[in-house]
């Protein structure tokens, strides 16, 4: 099923605009009523600022409305809309489409996740992993009282761990992880990439409990450190080094 | 045992393997390569009780990191807890398997049994 259409005729005409046209292929797929997926193609203008989320939106306020994509904050902020983007994992608000460089702009749901509907994808076991490492600081002093400071940290003990903390659990590592697609049970690199940010942090104090839950037969040591992970973060954390840093405690080099 | 206890195993299997075999191969070229192969020098090798000893330490070596490799393959091929616990003793079963059967012949051929 192929629709070619134009938003550019529908707007009014704009003698000041630079604005370029792309044929943007959206996967559509209702897992309740097709076997396979297939593309819907529209021709869509853009500037230069344009993100594929805004296309896509375009899409559906002027084409097609049917078209199922989750977003919310439009700032790479609140990790809604990751997809793959001419066959990468990438936010749609944050990916330019004149960055892409390409005539033609694919975007599908995410790898290794169950689609709902289209772009959309179910982010449970996202979720569930997440939860998994208990993703919180463990200390029994946790509970301030009245006249108590709270806990000090020095910038070096900061950085240990804060790239770490900018995670906004899009699902794009776990997206671009080979060993997610074939071991269902892998807790996954979004996770461990947690589980680190956690037991680097000098107020906790539950690092002993987070290296017991990952390690074990499909946790930490099941990552063959292809480093698709890290190369596709928006946010810039570095999922396959907090993995090797946590191996660095299972193996007895860190402490 | 833990996964991690597991692993220290396999990659210290791999670099203990990696010496003896290095060793092993730097023996083939104390005569020529050709010669070292022939029927005379392996029945020596297997009668000189420390080369023995050292091939008997690299099937061991080698037997629990290649059938710990191939259980970390198959576990990530395939999920369930029936069919891990079967990888599990399946391939301890195969370890033990392969090593008696090669101590067999390393010691039938020590004995002069061959």
């Amino acid at each position: 099923m192929a629709q070619v259409s134009s938003i550019e005729d529908e707007n009014a005409p704009n003698l000041l605009s630079t604005s370029k046209s792309v044929l943007l292929r959206i996967s559509r797929f209702n897992p309740e009523s097709d076997d396979s997926s297939k593309f819907m193609e529209f021709t869509v203008s853009y500037e230069k600022w344009t993100t594929v989320l805004e296309a896509i939106l375009d899409v559906k306020k002027h084409h097609d409305h049917s078209v199922a994509v989750r977003y919310s904050c439009r700032q790479a902020t609140c990790g809604s809309c990751g997809m793959l983007i001419n066959g990468k994992p990438r936010l749609a608000c944050f990916t330019k489409i004149s960055e892409l460089d390409s005539n033609v702009v694919t975007v599908e749901p995410m790898n290794n996740f169950p689609v709902i509907r289209d772009l959309a994808v179910k982010f449970e076991r996202l979720f569930e992993t997440h939860q998994k490492i208990k993703p919180y600081l463990i200390n029994e002093n946790s509970e301030l009282e009245s006249d108590e400071r709270e806990f000090l940290q020095s910038p070096k003990e900061v950085e240990q761990y804060i790239q770490f903390a900018n995670c906004i659990k899009c699902g794009l590592c776990n997206s671009a992880c080979p060993t997610m697609s074939t071991d269902s049970s892998f807790v996954g690199p979004q996770a461990l990439a947690q589980a680190y940010r956690y037991v680097a942090d000098s107020r906790d104090k539950g690092k002993d409990t987070r290296l017991d839950i990952i390690d074990e037969s499909h946790g930490i040591w099941r990552c063959h450190f292809a480093g698709s992970c890290s190369q596709v973060c928006p946010k810039g954390v570095d999922p396959a080094m907090g993995i090797q840093f946590l191996r660095g405690y299972l193996l007895g080099f860190r402490s | 045992m833990k996964e991690s206890t597991i692993m220290k195993i396999h990659y210290g299997t791999a670099l203990a393997s990696v010496g003896l075999v290095a060793v092993h191969i730097l023996m083939r070229l104390t005569t020529g390569f050709a010669d070292s192969l022939s029927y005379e020098n392996v029945l020596a090798n297997y009668r000189s009780v420390p080369y023995v000893i050292m091939l008997e330490l690299i099937l061991i070596l080698l037997a629990v990191h290649g059938f710990n490799g191939l259980r970390v393959i198959l576990l990530e091929l395939k999920q369930g807890r029936v069919y891990e616990k079967a990888v599990s003793y399946g391939v301890v079963i195969g370890m033990i398997a392969l090593i008696g059967y090669g101590s067999r012949t390393i010691i039938m051929t020590n004995m002069g049994m061959v």
